[in-house]
């Protein structure tokens, strides 16, 4: 414990030089891959194989993006995408927001019981859902359209939506719409003109989570839509991938295109969307 | 959909008329509020469960409308089927060696990410570096693995070169070793996920347990096992169990990856019940084998709930 000062720096250093190298190994690992698909996207086709491979082309290229962009079809899918996770992040929102108003400002009977069920509802497998959703959706006239999807997504989305805004509307003092009820106003205006607007910081990161849950959504959208015209994105890749040759370079330009939107999301609300996670699925 | 997500909750303690009237209003708000998800998990969830297990006990469901009373006998179909048990077997290798992969990886990046070494520059690069996988929806990254894993891919140019093996390998065509790396592409993208929780929970210890560590003359290894795992011990407890459940639920990986191919040496649970469903339209041993991955699935859960209750 009295070693010097000299062997504790040395040592010091030691171990610094030991994170730094294992963080870079890991970076490798995470970001290799990541780097190797947008490398692929400014190819030609014939050069995705080439041996030995090259991380950047000769015959550089946006050739990949721009047939995935002028083409109707592929863009229907982006259209698709966008309108399901949008629909479904607004219903989210507003449900989860009224719920979890209940829970964190009212003492009522079941509170407890209803509170489980909404947990256990992320515990359910989607395969089990998946068939009786079928079922319904198709008894229902809902195959195929949006609200058949919009609908069932929202299984996904509004528990964590309910769990996470609960945690948030219990940070915030009750003497805030305390104050509306002295001026007369009752619970519908303390929660919509206090704790709503003051809310917002939590409402974009729930609102995120909850649109990137959507837009990644797989299983349903495979088994709940027919027609190319009513696809997402997910399934738009794999439909790229079964159609004709592979055509490399196109599936990665189509797999960043619809990565773009939840990555711009998470790199302009990584602070309070991490906070809002983490406070949300690990303390809940 | 309007009338469930706008509907106003009954108006209450308005000018409060009466007291008795008040009292009423006041007991029903918070179950007006609650209406809209009532409805919602009822419709989503409630009744939905109860159609797959009525479907798993009938035949000829849902393609035809002449379904009878079928007992147990769906179930014995699914249980007797060897495809199912090596459907069990697979999903049990997957989430277990993708669970513990997770959080050694989620564990050591955290730590890296938290070292007091580095600057809070170098740290919130890597932080966005090690959390990209996780940000990729699976298709995206069944596609990106499948490109790598190619015959002529990158992986296998690397690895020749390397005389680690002499010919391309078709990592994904053999049934030797699909299952292995259909678990790696999950553990790939799976580990942010561990790790900004570790990371939080890092962040929540108290400097002064370290400090009076160090003053018993604890190295840091020493340090590591006494403070630091007891510390993170409920989180990485949770962590776990909620990573089996959703790694037993994966099925985009899977089936964009391999199709549960070859030779059903990657078929899932989840694949399994799906081929059931929808390529062979046999929905009511679908749906046999869909009640047997909730049961499954409850277990998991009890212990999840059971941990959280103990905190």
């Amino acid at each position: 414990m009295t070693a010097p000062t000299t062997t504790l720096r040395s040592r010091r250093t030691l171990a610094k030089t030991g994170v730094i190298i294992g963080l870079i190994l890991g970076g490798l690992f995470a970001g290799l891959p990541v780097l190797w698909m947008l490398s692929t996207s400014l190819k030609p086709n014939g050069e995705v194989f080439a041996n030995p491979p090259k991380l950047i082309s000769d015959n550089f290229s946006f050739d990949a993006y721009t047939q995935i962009l002028g083409n109707g079809a592929q863009l229907r899918f982006f259209l698709n995408s966008y309108i399901v996770a949008i629909a479904v992040t607004v219903l989210t929102l507003l449900v989860a927001v009224l719920a979890s108003y209940a829970f964190s400002r009212f003492t009522f009977p079941l509170s407890k019981t209803i509170n489980a069920m909404i947990v256990s509802v992320q515990a359910v497998p989607p395969i089990t859902l998946v068939i009786p959703y079928f079922g319904l959706v198709v008894g229902l006239g809902l195959y195929n359209t949006y609200p058949g999807l919009i609908l069932t997504h929202m299984v996904f989305t509004l528990p964590y939506a309910i769990i996470m805004m609960t945690a948030y509307f219990n940070t915030l003092p009750k003497e805030l719409d305390e104050s509306v009820k002295v001026d007369g106003g009752n619970s519908w205006t303390a929660l919509w003109r206090i704790l709503v607007p003051i809310s917002v910081p939590g409402l974009i990161a729930v609102g995120v989570y909850t649109f990137m849950i959507s837009w990644n959504e797989y299983l349903f959208a495979l088994t709940l839509t027919r027609t190319d015209d009513m696809r997402t994105v997910p399934i738009g890749i794999q439909l790229l991938m079964g159609q004709h040759s592979y055509e490399w370079n196109q599936m990665m330009a189509m797999s960043i295109l619809g990565s773009i939107p939840v990555l711009v999301l998470f790199l302009i609300f990584q602070r309070r969307f991490i906070g809002g996670l983490t406070s949300g699925a690990v303390k809940a | 959909m309007t009338s469930l997500t706008v509907e106003k909750p009954p108006s209450a303690e308005t000018e409060a008329p009466t007291r008795g009237k008040n009292s009423w209003a006041r007991r029903l708000t918070p179950f007006g509020y609650l209406s809209p998800t009532v409805v919602l998990i009822v419709v989503l969830m409630v009744v939905p469960i109860i159609m797959v297990i009525s479907y798993s006990f009938r035949d000829n469901v849902i393609v035809q409308d002449n379904s009878v009373f079928a007992g147990f006998a769906n179930y014995a179909t699914v249980l007797k089927d060897p495809d199912f048990l090596a459907a069990l077997k697979n999903t049990f290798i997957f989430i277990t060696v993708s669970m513990v992969a997770h959080l050694l990886l989620g564990l050591g990046f955290a730590m890296m990410l938290n070292s007091p070494l580095l600057s809070g520059v170098t740290k919130a690069i890597f932080r966005v570096v090690y959390v990209l996988p996780w940000l990729f929806t699976i298709a995206v990254i069944a596609v990106i693995w499948r490109l790598l894993l190619d015959p002529s891919g990158v992986i296998n140019y690397l690895l020749t070169t390397l005389n680690i093996v002499s010919d391309g390998v078709n990592w994904l065509g053999d049934p030797g070793s699909a299952l292995w790396v259909v678990t790696f592409v999950n553990i790939w993208s799976g580990y942010p996920f561990f790790m900004i929780s570790l990371l939080a929970g890092l962040q929540g210890i108290p400097g002064e347990l370290y400090e009076a560590a160090s003053v018993d003359g604890a190295n840091p290894w020493q340090k590591f096992w006494n403070v630091t795992i007891p510390q993170l011990r409920p989180v990485i407890i949770s962590m776990a169990v909620l990573d089996l459940i959703w790694t037993s639920q994966q099925f985009a990986l899977i089936w964009m990856m391999t199709g549960g191919g070859p030779l059903n040496s990657t078929e899932m649970l989840s694949t399994f019940t799906y081929k059931l469903a929808f390529s062979e339209y046999e929905f009511s041993t679908a749906s046999a084998s869909a009640v047997i991955v909730l049961l499954l699935t409850m277990v998991l859960a009890f212990f999840y709930v059971r941990q959280q209750r103990e905190r």
